[in-house]
């Protein structure tokens, strides 16, 4: 029988992100008795990625801003299937957020007279994300590990989480064992908050890390939780193309903030060929117009190419399918060209833009102060996630919480930018504060030892059929070869029926994996977990599309193209039924409340 | 560029290890990461490798490419001479855990030695600061650090002097840089850096600024700034002068 070993907290948080930390930062606060597991080493997490800012109405820059504009900007980019508590309570808490942050040492960029500096960014109405020039998750993830560590909280590193474990329909605690070793651990809490992140893995051409395969999502599904808009993965217009192995790398849309242009390859401005009629009176009428947006011109509206990512990459893909693309396969993205506007521009751009500067230099040979990028749509968000309770984060299993990415509702059918590092901390903090209030009020829970040993057990079955198993990283590679295909940007019945037969042949392929080797510091094995966790997600991300006969926000379906006023009121809910089947329904989302009416209104 | 690679990676374990050769099609626009991945799908899907973004922003793929510390995911094979096997090893400094992992937990223990962040009160009712740009932008250099470890991993007083019970190693001296330098900060780490983390240890062969990824100057702009903050509180003549007196 397999060995566990234990150890029991008050709360326990999945993930060491910027949510997960500052959930368990904001826990350890009440002094409840903290652990944190997390797959990677401290620091590491999908956090670091994050590159243009962290979106919160301070109104350093331009006083106009507010959390009533902030809060009209999300749910117009989330075509207002948001869950429009979330999305207040973000607009309201997130400058507070960005505050507490620097009083925990982050430095961010600064205004002449020594404020937080903001830029403007895709969907924004007035500059408004704080930033560290194109590093700014690496500033907020290490800002809460550095004030973490000082907390008390205990830190798991490298850990695969396996099971959460149930105690009479509460959430009991979580197993699963450290890469390190292969040792099996149980946790045993009172309340667990769920901050692993998204699923970006699912797809061939990511700007995700290997950890994002949908760990939190899948864990609370098998437990009974719902999943909620799981339709919607968003597609961020820019991401590398070339060279092949560094396909999906991110470029930050700061670069088009800071006045970088999409052209195809006739040289033409081709955004400002399609600009929905939502967006119409915000947008720029002409290219001079839009550079004044982007060198803090209050009276210029914003270039088109700083329209909502969904409509960004969907022209992009566009304008490649038409022929028009670069040399790779992708379109040209240029802030070369602003040294016509600006003398020294070599020096702004590195200055600006450094990250960027550097990612072409050493992995493209490219220069981007002299050439422009060749960039294309990339997998890098999912908005879909946990169905929680607006206020405290508590998922519809008693005691499991979730926040951040691995949460829906913030962002409805499409994330703005920077709304995503606001979420991780005005939602973290939430989690982390109600978990703690749960698990004190609700006493100690008792560990099913029987479950313990079957997760144990089956997680070591695919030792026994070694190397005549199927390999776990060519399952993975298949699942996102076709989900790349067949439930991507451009998406029709067909196509996502066909999905389904595959990944129904793909789940037969899991249960066959095989491992060779030894349980220390396995990645095969840590791939076999991976990959089933993708399964589910995949399977849930294909059914709610498939539901979906719409055309809204980041799911574009070819055969209903277009927006549809009914499906505008509802969300999709997946769930798991008693017999283990996928459920998927409509849920009627909660009418607003006048005064929030009031203000999409006045901001219309 | 060359069709084919073979590369010759250290398997093992604490207990020991050798160096076995995998060779594998190569392409334009790899990195060495890509490679060690296509051996692990393809050959050897136990092979232990750590890593996590692939875009030289985590730091967790640090290993020694033929024989210099480098991340993985930033090294491309065609900077490298394909004609001979490709060497790749784990980092020395820290103790191995399997293949190209080693335990790295240590640089977390000894972070965690160092005072944290304490900020002066806010400037204003609000609870907010000012800060100006250039100000901010002498720590910023040190924050871009993505603690991948390789600067600890070429510090000869830890590779080779194993000094890492009384030594803090160039990462966490230019982390303690950052919080001595920080605006806003009131902390003093001034006699720690001297008595209980040995800045004195480090005799500025300025390897480690050699090896960083993100190219921080880490010996002239953090060691050696921290070095004369020690001489002042500590070694100053005039003041040593007026003790006597």
């Amino acid at each position: 029988m397999p060995e566990f070993q234990r150890f029991s907290y008050d709360v326990l948080v999945i993930g060491a992100g910027g949510a997960g930390l500052r959930a368990a930062i904001e826990a350890a606060a009440t002094g409840a008795k903290v652990g944190v597991v997390c797959k990677s080493l401290l620091g590491k997490a999908h956090t670091v990625m994050a590159e243009g800012g962290i979106a919160a109405a301070l109104a350093n820059v331009d006083d106009r801003d507010s959390w009533r504009v902030h809060f009209a900007d999300t749910m117009r980019g989330g075509q207002y299937l948001n869950n429009w508590r979330m999305a207040e309570l973000h607009a309201k808490e997130a400058p507070e957020c960005v505050r507490e942050l620097e009083a925990w040492g982050a430095l961010f960029d600064r205004t002449k007279d020594g404020k937080i500096l903001q830029r403007n960014f895709g969907g924004h109405r007035y500059p408004r994300l704080a930033h560290v020039g194109d590093r700014t998750g690496l500033e907020m993830i290490r800002t809460l590990q550095d004030h973490g560590i000082h907390t008390g909280m205990e830190v798991n590193m490298e850990c695969t989480v396996l099971s959460l474990l149930m105690d009479s329909g509460r959430v009991a605690g979580a197993c699963g064992y450290d890469r390190e070793r292969g040792r099996f651990h149980v946790w045993q809490e009172k309340a667990v908050v769920l901050a692993t992140g998204g699923i970006g893995r699912a797809f061939k051409v990511t700007s995700n890390s290997w950890e994002y395969t949908g760990d939190g999502l899948a864990l609370a599904y098998r437990v009974g939780a719902e999943l909620q808009d799981m339709e919607f993965v968003q597609f961020h217009p820019t991401g590398m193309v070339w060279p092949i192995s560094v396909r999906g790398i991110l470029v930050t849309e700061g670069v088009r903030g800071e006045g970088g242009v999409l052209r195809n390859s006739e040289g033409r401005r081709f955004m400002f060929d399609d600009i929905p009629d939502l967006y119409k009176e915000q947008t720029a009428d002409t290219e001079e117009e839009g550079w004044r947006y982007t060198q803090g011109d209050k009276n210029a509206r914003r270039p088109p190419e700083l329209l909502t990512r969904d409509h960004v990459a969907r022209c992009i893909n566009r304008e490649v399918k038409a022929g028009r693309g670069s040399p790779h396969g992708g379109v040209f993205l240029d802030i070369s060209w602003i040294k016509q506007h600006i003398s020294k521009s070599e020096e702004h751009i590195k200055r600006k833009l450094p990250s960027m500067y550097h990612q072409f230099k050493q992995l493209a040979d490219l220069d981007i102060t002299k050439e422009p990028m060749e960039v294309g749509p990339t997998t890098h968000y999912m908005m879909g996630g946990i169905r929680v309770d607006g206020d405290s984060q508590m998922s519809t299993v008693p005691g499991l919480f979730a926040a951040g990415e691995a949460a829906a509702g913030l962002h409805g059918a499409n994330r703005l930018g920077g709304n995503s590092l606001s979420d991780l901390v005005v939602f973290g903090r939430r989690a982390g504060r109600y978990a703690a209030e749960f698990a004190k009020s609700n006493g100690a829970t008792v560990i099913d030892e029987q479950h313990l040993q079957s997760t144990a057990n089956d997680a070591l079955t695919p030792f026994e059929r070694g190397p005549t198993g199927e390999n776990p990283y060519q399952i993975q590679y298949d699942l996102q070869d076709k989900m790349q295909d067949l439930v991507g940007i451009v998406r029709t019945e067909n196509e996502m029926q066909q999905a389904l037969d595959i990944i129904a042949q793909l789940y037969k392929r899991v249960e066959r994996v095989g491992i060779t080797g030894n349980r220390e510091y396995n990645n095969g094995w840590h791939t076999a977990v991976d990959v089933a966790n993708l399964m589910i997600v995949s399977e849930a991300v294909t059914r709610a599309a498939l539901l979906r006969k719409e055309s809204r926000g980041a799911q574009f379906r070819e055969d209903f193209p277009t927006k549809d006023t009914e499906w505008g009121k509802y969300n999709i809910v997946v769930k798991q039924s008693q017999d283990d089947e996928m459920q998927i329904e409509q849920r009627a989302i909660a009418p607003m409340p006048e005064e929030l009416k009031a203000v999409i209104e006045e901001m219309k | 560029m060359a069709t084919q690679a073979t590369f010759r990676i250290w398997r093992g374990d604490p207990a020991g290890g050798t160096f076995q050769d995998y060779t594998t099609p190569v392409e334009e626009g790899m990195v060495v990461l890509d490679a060690v991945h296509r051996i692990q799908a393809q050959q050897v899907t136990d092979l232990a490798v750590r890593w996590n973004c692939k875009a030289g922003k985590c730091g967790s793929c640090s290993a020694e490419i033929n024989g210099m510390p480098k991340l993985m995911c930033m090294t491309r094979l065609s900077d490298i001479n394909l004609e001979m096997p490709v060497i790749l090893e784990p980092m020395h400094a820290f103790p191995p855990i399997r293949d190209l992992v080693t335990d790295v937990s240590w640089n977390f223990r000894a972070k965690k030695t160092i005072k944290q962040f304490q900020p002066r009160s806010p400037d204003f009712p609000d609870g907010t600061w000012r800060m100006q740009q250039a100000d901010v932008e002498r720590v910023q250099e040190f924050r871009k650090c993505i603690e991948c470890f390789l600067c600890q991993d070429v510090c000869h007083v830890l590779r080779e002097h194993h000094k890492h019970d009384e030594f803090i190693g160039p990462r966490l001296l230019v982390y303690a840089a950052a919080l001595e330098m920080h605006p806003l900060d009131t902390e003093d780490r001034v006699s720690d850096l001297r008595r209980r983390h040995n800045i004195g240890y480090c005799n500025i062969t300025t390897c480690c600024r050699q090896v960083c990824p993100e190219s921080i100057t880490i010996t002239e702009n953090a060691i050696i700034p921290l070095k004369e903050r020690v001489v002042d509180q500590f070694f100053d003549p005039l003041k040593q002068l007026f003790h006597i007196l």
